[in-house]
C-alpha cells in the first residue's frame, strides 16, 4: 500500500480514460456526441489482444486497436451525419455492437497464452526527481508518455491552430461555418474518426499495458461511460481531462489495493477482515463519476460555459425556424 | 413546408442518374410498421454473415433457433417466460424515452427491484407462513418502490441539475450490481454459494405448472404469473399515454419542452415521476423474474434486459402494446441465443437490429427519388 | 447591352423544393456600381434566388454569368472565391468566438497556427478603412447587434468580395443606425463595389436603390426599375398583385379599466444579466398599446415575465388587480404560468416553432395545448378525445388553417398556417389580455393583413391586447398608445406617434428630453 506505487500505477490506469476522453473530446467539439466509447474501447482492446497474440509484435496490436475503433465509430458517423438520426440512441446502438463483435471475434482469446507487451521504460533525468519522479516517469509504458505529449498537443490544436478554429466553429454555430464554405458533414466525420481512434488507443492500453489479457466485458467494465462523463467534468477541455482521468486512475488502483494488507494506517483494515465489503469499494469509481457529472454541470451553470453549442443536433443545410 | 433543404445531388459521377432524399410531407400508417420489419429482416442478414465470418452456418443456426423457441408448447412457454421481463422493461424505457429522458438504467432498476422484493422474504419483513395473497403482492410493491427509488435519483439530479441521465443511470447500474452482489454473498447467503436461500413456498409466483394436476398439457410449462403483471401494466401505460391528461403532458415535454413551460407544465416534476414510473416498471420486471423463475435471489438473474428493454422500446416506437409482441421475439433470440456458439452473436444481432432501426428512421422522415441526370443544369 | 458590362447576370433560374416552386425561371442582373433592391413578400423566392447565386442552392435549371464568363458554384466557397458574398438576416457568427476569429473563419490563411494579435491588427485596420468600427478581439455575444452586422460586413470585405448581397439588413436596426448603413453602402458602391439589397419594405427600397427588381411568388413582375420609373404603390402592386391598403380600419373607441398593470418591474435574461430595469406601464380594456424598440431591448423578457415564464427579480405585475407575478404573488414558474393563463392572458410567442407549439404532435393536440385541462375536453383524469377533435375541426374553419386533417402533424404546416393555429388557440380562449410577440414576422401580406384584423377584432370585443413588433409601421397604425423599450426601461410614452420621435426614443432618448430639448422633429 505505497502510495507511491498507487499513483504509478494509478497514472497507467488513467492514461486509458485520459485517450478515451480527448478521443470524445474532439469528437463533441465537432458537434457530434458519441455514446458508443466503450464499445470502440473493447473492440480496441480485443483487436489489440488478438493481433499481439497472432504476430507476436504488440505494435501491430496497437495500429489494429486504432483502425478497429475508427472504423466502428464511422457506423456511429453515418448514421449521425448523413441520415440525422438521434445521436443518443445511435450510440448505444453501437456500444451493442461493439460489444458484442468484440465477444463474437473474442471468442476463446482469453484461453490463449502470454502476449508479448509494449515496451516500458523510465526516463533518465526526470525519474530522479523527488516524488514525481517515481510516479510520472518510472518504468511505465510507452503509452504511458504518448499520453503527456497529447494533452498540450491536443489543447494547442483545438485553441491556436486554424483547424481548430473550424472544429470549435462547426461545434458551436455550423451554419456559420458552412456559409464560409467549411464542410461540416466531412470534418464531422473526420473528428468521430480520431475519437473512435483513440478510443481504440484506450482499448489497446488496457489489454497490452495496463491489465494484460482479454476478459470479455470485464475488460473496460465501463471506462468507456466513465470517460463520457470525465468530458462533461473536464468541460471540454484536454487540461481538466488530463486531471480527471490521471485521478480516476488512481482511485481504481487504490480500490484494488486497499484490501490488501491486513492493517491499514495502523489500525485493522476492515477490508481485509471482510472481503465482502469490497464491493462497496467497487461501486466507488462509478458513484465518483456520478459527483463529478454533478460538479460538471453546476460549473457549466454559473459561467458562460458548457457544451458546444450545436452538440447532438444533425445540421442541415437550407432548415430555418420561423 | 417551412424548411426546405435539398441535399446535395449524389456525388456519384459517371452515373446516368443521381439519388436525391427529399423531406417526406406525409407519412402512412404502414410505413412505421414496415421499416421496423424491414431493419429486423436486414439486421438478421447481417448476422447471419457475420456467423459466416466466423466458420457458423446461419441458415442451420436460424433454423436451430426458430425450433428452440417456437417449435413446441414446452419451449414456447419458455419464450413467453423470458418475454415477462422483457414486456415490463420494454414498458420501462418506452415511458422514459416518450419524454426524451434516456434511462439507460432499467438494469439497475431491475437489480433494485429484486433487491427489494428479496428483502420482504429473506429479512424477513413478512415470515414464511404468509399466505401468498399476502407475500405476492407485497413483493411486488416492493419490487416496484425497489425500482422506482434507484430511478428517482437520476431522475432528481436531471431535474434539478440538468445532470446527464445516461451516465447516471449507467452507473447507477454498476452500483445496483455491486450492492445485490454484497447481501447475496455476505448477508443472505446459503452455505457460501453465491445465491441466497431459496424463497419459502408462499413467495413463488403461481405458473402454469402448477395446474398440471387438472390440465396434463400444462406440465412442465414455466410461464408464470409475471406475464399477467406484463400484459396489465402494457394496458395501463397505453392508457396512462394516450388516454389520460399526465400522457399528453408527458408526449408534450417529451416533444418540446419549451412549449410545454409555455403551457404552464413542470418539467421537474414530472421529470422525477417519470424517472419513478420508469424505474418501477423495471423493478417490478426484477421482482417478476427471481419470484417465477428462479426463486432466490442470485448474482445472474439478467442477460442485459435492461439493454434490450431499449431496443425493444425503439423497435416498438415507443407504442406500449406494440411492445408486448416484440418482447416475444426478442424473448425468443434470448433463449435460442444461449445455446448459439459464438455467445456474443446474439448482442451482435440485437446490435446491428437497433443500428438499423436508427438508420431507417430517415426513410420516415424522407423518401428517395431518383432524378434522371441532364435535368438538371 | 455587352456581356461584359454586367456584374452579374442570371438567366431563367429555375429552383424547386418539395411542394413549392421557389423560382420559376428568374431573370436578374447587376450593374457594376449600382445598388439593385430585390423586392417581395416573404416567401416570394428572394432569398432563395440569392442562394442560388451565392452557391447555398444549385438552380435546377438556368445559369449565372460573372462578368461575362459562365459560373457554376458548388459552394459558398465558390461564390466567395469569384468575389460573391451575402451578409445574411440571421447572422452566422459563432457567438463564442471573437471577431477576428469569425473573420478568418473558413480560409485558407493562415496555413495552420493562428497569430492572434498580427490578425487583430489587420482586422482593425480594415474596419477603420471602411468605417465600420469594431473591437476585433470582442466576443461576438458581447456585440450588439449593429456591430455584429458590421463584423458580417468586415467578413465579406476581408474576402475582396466584389459583389455584396444584403439580406433584409435593416430588420434589426434602428433609423439611425439606418441611415449609417445607407453612408456605408453608399461609400462601398462609390469605390467600385456592387451591392444588391434584399428587402420587403418598399420606403427603404425607395431610398436607397438605384434600380428595382420586384418578385411575386417565384416570378419576376418587374425588373430593373429605377426610382424614376415607380412608386410605392406601384411597387406594393406589383408584390402583392392586387390593391394594398396602407390604413387599417380602426374606430376610437374609449378605453376601459386597466386589466395589466406593470409596476418597476426588474428581470434577468438568461446570461443573468439585467433585462428590466424598472419597468411600468398598463393596458386597458379595449385598447391595443404597442411596445416598440429594437430587438434584444428587454422585451421578449418582458412578455414572459408577464405571462409567468420568467420570473421577476423586483416589482410587480398586476392583473384585475390581482398579483401575478413579483411582490404579492406566490408560487413556481409552473404555478404562475398557470394562473396567469385562468386569469385570462394568451400570449402569441415570437418564436412559433420552438415555443409556440409541438412539431410532432398533431394540430389537435396543439389546439388544446393549454385547454386539456378543463372540461369539455378533460374528463377526470382522462382527455375526451372526440371532444378534442370536434374542437380542432370548428376552429380549423373558423380559423381558415389549411391542413389536410386535424391530425397532421404541426411541422408539415407552413409559418402562415402555425400562426393561423396558434391564433385559433389564443383567441379562442377569450382572453381578457392578450401579449402578442411579432404576431406577423415572416408571414406574407395576405397573412399579416389577417392577423392584424383578428387583432383589432379582439380590441373591439373589449380585450386588452399588449403588442410588440419591431415593424413601426404596423405599431403606428394598430396601437392607441406606444411605449418605447430601450435596454430594459421605457423612454416614453406617445399617443400620437411618429417615427422619427419613435426612432429617438428606441436608441435610447427619453420623450422628456425630447420635448425639452425643442429639437425640431423631422
Amino acid at each position: 500500500m505505497d502510495p507511491i506505487v498507487i499513483l504509478q500505477a494509478g497514472v497507467a490506469s488513467g492514461t486509458v480514460l485520459l485517450f478515451a476522453t480527448i478521443g470524445e473530446i474532439l469528437c463533441e467539439r465537432s458537434g457530434v456526441l458519441n455514446l458508443g466509447v466503450e464499445g470502440m474501447m473493447l473492440i480496441g482492446a480485443m483487436s489489440a489482444f488478438s493481433i499481439a497474440l497472432a504476430t507476436g509484435n504488440p505494435w501491430l496490436g496497437v495500429i489494429a486497436a486504432i483502425l478497429a475503433g475508427g472504423l466502428l465509430s464511422q457506423v456511429h458517423a453515418v448514421i449521425a451525419i448523413q441520415f440525422q438520426a438521434d445521436q443518443v440512441v445511435s450510440g448505444l446502438a453501437l456500444t451493442f455492437l461493439g460489444v458484442g463483435l468484440s465477444l463474437v471475434f473474442g471468442e476463446g482469446l482469453s484461453k490463449a497464452g502470454a502476449v508479448a507487451l509494449l515496451p516500458a521504460f523510465s526516463i533518465p533525468v526526470l525519474s530522479l526527481i523527488p516524488v514525481l519522479g517515481p510516479i510520472f516517469f518510472t518504468n511505465q509504458c510507452v503509452l504511458v508518455y504518448v499520453g503527456y505529449f497529447s494533452v498540450p498537443i491536443v489543447w494547442y490544436f483545438i485553441n491556436r491552430t486554424r483547424p481548430g478554429l473550424h472544429l470549435r466553429a462547426i461545434g458551436e454555430f455550423p451554419a456559420a461555418a458552412d456559409a464560409l464554405g467549411i464542410n461540416v458533414a466531412r470534418l464531422r466525420h473526420f473528428y468521430v474518426f480520431v475519437g473512435g481512434m483513440l478510443a481504440g488507443l484506450a482499448g489497446a492500453t488496457i489489454s497490452l499495458a495496463v491489465s494484460p489479457g482479454w476478459f470479455s466485458e470485464m475488460t473496460t467494465s465501463g471506462q468507456g461511460w466513465i470517460a463520457i462523463g470525465l468530458v462533461i467534468f473536464a468541460q471540454w477541455d484536454p487540461l481538466r481531462a488530463a486531471f480527471g482521468s490521471y485521478a480516476f486512475g488512481a482511485l481504481r488502483r487504490l480500490i484494488l489495493d486497499i484490501q490488501g494488507p491486513a492493517q491499514l494506517l495502523g489500525v485493522r483494515n476492515p477490508f481485509f477482515y471482510n472481503p465482502y465489503w469490497g464491493f462497496f469499494l467497487q461501486m466507488l469509481p462509478y458513484a465518483f463519476t456520478i459527483v463529478v457529472l454533478v460538479l460538471g454541470s453546476r460549473g457549466a451553470v454559473g459561467k458562460r460555459l458548457g457544451a458546444p453549442a450545436a452538440l447532438g443536433t444533425p445540421y442541415v443545410r437550407g432548415q430555418r425556424g420561423i | 413546408m417551412t424548411t426546405a433543404g435539398t441535399r446535395p445531388a449524389s456525388r456519384h459521377k459517371g452515373l446516368p442518374f443521381s439519388i436525391r432524399l427529399e423531406p417526406r410531407l406525409d407519412q402512412p400508417k404502414w410505413l412505421g410498421p414496415a421499416v421496423s420489419a424491414g431493419a429486423v429482416l436486414f439486421a438478421f442478414g447481417l448476422g447471419a454473415i457475420v456467423l459466416l465470418l466466423v466458420g457458423g452456418n446461419p441458415l442451420r443456426a436460424y433454423g436451430y433457433m426458430i425450433r428452440a423457441s417456437f417449435g413446441s408448447l414446452g419451449v414456447l412457454s419458455d419464450t413467453i417466460t423470458k418475454a415477462t421481463p422483457l414486456i415490463l422493461v420494454g414498458l420501462a424505457c418506452a415511458v422514459a424515452f416518450r419524454m426524451k429522458l434516456w434511462n439507460i438504467g432499467a438494469e439497475g432498476q431491475f437489480f433494485a427491484g429484486a433487491f427489494a422484493a428479496s428483502a420482504v422474504v429473506l429479512t424477513p419483513l413478512l415470515p414464511a407462513e404468509t399466505s401468498p395473497w399476502l407475500m405476492i403482492p407485497a413483493m411486488a410493491l416492493a419490487g416496484i418502490l425497489g425500482g422506482a427509488v434507484w430511478g428517482f435519483v437520476p431522475g432528481l439530479l436531471k431535474a434539478r441539475l440538468n445532470v446527464n441521465e445516461v451516465i447516471s443511470t449507467l452507473m447507477m447500474n454498476y452500483i445496483a450490481v455491486a450492492w445485490n452482489n454484497f447481501f447475496i454473498f455476505a448477508v443472505w447467503t446459503e452455505g457460501g454459494f453465491q445465491m441466497s436461500h431459496m424463497f419459502p413456498r408462499t413467495a413463488w409466483l403461481p405458473k402454469l405448472a402448477d395446474f398440471a394436476d387438472r390440465l396434463p398439457e400444462l406440465r412442465g410449462l414455466t410461464t408464470h404469473l409475471g406475464l399477467v403483471f406484463g400484459l396489465v401494466a402494457a394496458v395501463i401505460v397505453w392508457w396512462v399515454l394516450y388516454r389520460s391528461k399526465w400522457g399528453f403532458e408527458i408526449r408534450l415535454i417529451g416533444d418540446n419542452p419549451r412549449a410545454a413551460r409555455y403551457a404552464g407544465l413542470n418539467i421537474v416534476r414530472n421529470t422525477v415521476l417519470v424517472m419513478m414510473l420508469s424505474g418501477g416498471l423495471a423493478g417490478l420486471a426484477g421482482m417478476s423474474e427471481i419470484a417465477g423463475v428462479v426463486h432466490r435471489l442470485q448474482g445472474a438473474i439478467s442477460p442485459g434486459y435492461g439493454f434490450t428493454g431499449i431496443i425493444i422500446a425503439w423497435l416498438a416506437k415507443l407504442n406500449p402494446l406494440v411492445v408486448v409482441p416484440v418482447s416475444v421475439l426478442f424473448g425468443a433470440l434470448i433463449l435460442a441465443g444461449r445455446e448459439i456458439q459464438p455467445s456474443g452473436i446474439s448482442k451482435t444481432i440485437q446490435g446491428i437490429v437497433l443500428v438499423s432501426l436508427i438508420a431507417s428512421d430517415l426513410l420516415m422522415r424522407y423518401r428517395i427519388r431518383i432524378v434522371r441526370r441532364g435535368a438538371e443544369a | 447591352m455587352e456581356a461584359g458590362s454586367l456584374a452579374i447576370e442570371m438567366r431563367a433560374i429555375t429552383k424547386r423544393f418539395p411542394g413549392v416552386l421557389a423560382n420559376d425561371a428568374v431573370d436578374f442582373d447587376l450593374r457594376p456600381g449600382e445598388i439593385h433592391a430585390l423586392l417581395g413578400e416573404n416567401g416570394a423566392g428572394k432569398s432563395t434566388l440569392m442562394n442560388v447565386l451565392t452557391g447555398l442552392y444549385r438552380p435546377d435549371q438556368g445559369g449565372i454569368w460573372v462578368q461575362g464568363q459562365a459560373v457554376a458554384f458548388n459552394s459558398p466557397r465558390d461564390a466567395i472565391n469569384r468575389g460573391i458574398g451575402m451578409v445574411h438576416q440571421h447572422f452566422m457568427l459563432v457567438p463564442t468566438q471573437t471577431v477576428t476569429e469569425n473573420v478568418l473563419l473558413g480560409l485558407d490563411k493562415p496555413a495552420f497556427f493562428i497569430d492572434l494579435p498580427q490578425c487583430d491588427k489587420v482586422i482593425a485596420d480594415l474596419a477603420r478603412q471602411y468605417g465600420l468600427e469594431v473591437d476585433p478581439r470582442a466576443k461576438i455575444w458581447q456585440l450588439s447587434v449593429g456591430e455584429q452586422q458590421r463584423v458580417e460586413i468586415l467578413k465579406m470585405l476581408y474576402r475582396g468580395v466584389q459583389v455584396l448581397i444584403m439580406d433584409e439588413p435593416t430588420a434589426v436596426l434602428a433609423p439611425q443606425e439606418i441611415l449609417q448603413l445607407f453612408d456605408t453602402l453608399r461609400s462601398m458602391v462609390a469605390g467600385g463595389k456592387s451591392v444588391i439589397f434584399i428587402s420587403h419594405k418598399l420606403d427603404e427600397v425607395m431610398r436607397i436603390a438605384d434600380r428595382v427588381t420586384v418578385l411575386r411568388k417565384g416570378c419576376v413582375t418587374a425588373a430593373g426599375l429605377t426610382a424614376a420609373e415607380t412608386n410605392k404603390e406601384k411597387l406594393a402592386r406589383l408584390m402583392v398583385g392586387r390593391e394594398v391598403l396602407f390604413r387599417l380600419e380602426k374606430n376610437e373607441q374609449p378605453a376601459g379599466s386597466p386589466v395589466l398593470e406593470i409596476e418597476n418591474l426588474a428581470a434577468t435574461n438568461d446570461r443573468g444579466l439585467p433585462a428590466l430595469r424598472g419597468v411600468s406601464l398598463h393596458v386597458c380594456r379595449g385598447e391595443i398599446v404597442g411596445l416598440a424598440g429594437i430587438a434584444g431591448n428587454g422585451q421578449a423578457e418582458l412578455a414572459e415575465v408577464v405571462t409567468g415564464i420568467r420570473p421577476a427579480t423586483g416589482g410587480c405585475v398586476r392583473i384585475h388587480g390581482e398579483a401575478m407575478v413579483g411582490e404579492g404573488s406566490r408560487g413556481g414558474e409552473e404555478r404562475r404560468v398557470r394562473q396567469v393563463i385562468d386569469a385570462g392572458v394568451s400570449y402569441v410567442p415570437a418564436d412559433r416553432a420552438a415555443v409556440g407549439t409541438a412539431p410532432n404532435l398533431s394540430v389537435t393536440d396543439n389546439l388544446i395545448l393549454k385547454a386539456y385541462r378543463k372540461p369539455p375536453i378533460s374528463r377526470g383524469w382522462s382527455i375526451d378525445r372526440t371532444a378534442a377533435h370536434d374542437r380542432a375541426e370548428e376552429l380549423r374553419t373558423e380559423y381558415d388553417i389549411m391542413v389536410p386533417t386535424v391530425e397532421t402533424s404541426a411541422r408539415l404546416l407552413s409559418g402562415g398556417n402555425l400562426q393561423r393555429v396558434i391564433l385559433a388557440r389564443e383567441i379562442s380562449a377569450r382572453p381578457k389580455l392578450m401579449v402578442a410577440m411579432q404576431p406577423t414576422r415572416g408571414l406574407d401580406v395576405g397573412a399579416i393583413e389577417g392577423v392584424q384584423r383578428l387583432l383589432l377584432e379582439q380590441r373591439q370585443a373589449g380585450a386588452a391586447v399588449l403588442l410588440v413588433s419591431e415593424e413601426l409601421e404596423e405599431l403606428m397604425s394598430l396601437s392607441d398608445r406606444i411605449y418605447v423599450i430601450h435596454r430594459g426601461e421605457i423612454m416614453g410614452e406617445v399617443r400620437e406617434a411618429e417615427a422619427a420621435q419613435l426612432g429617438m426614443m428606441m436608441t435610447g432618448t427619453r420623450l422628456a428630453e425630447i420635448e425639452a430639448g425643442g429639437r425640431p422633429v423631422r
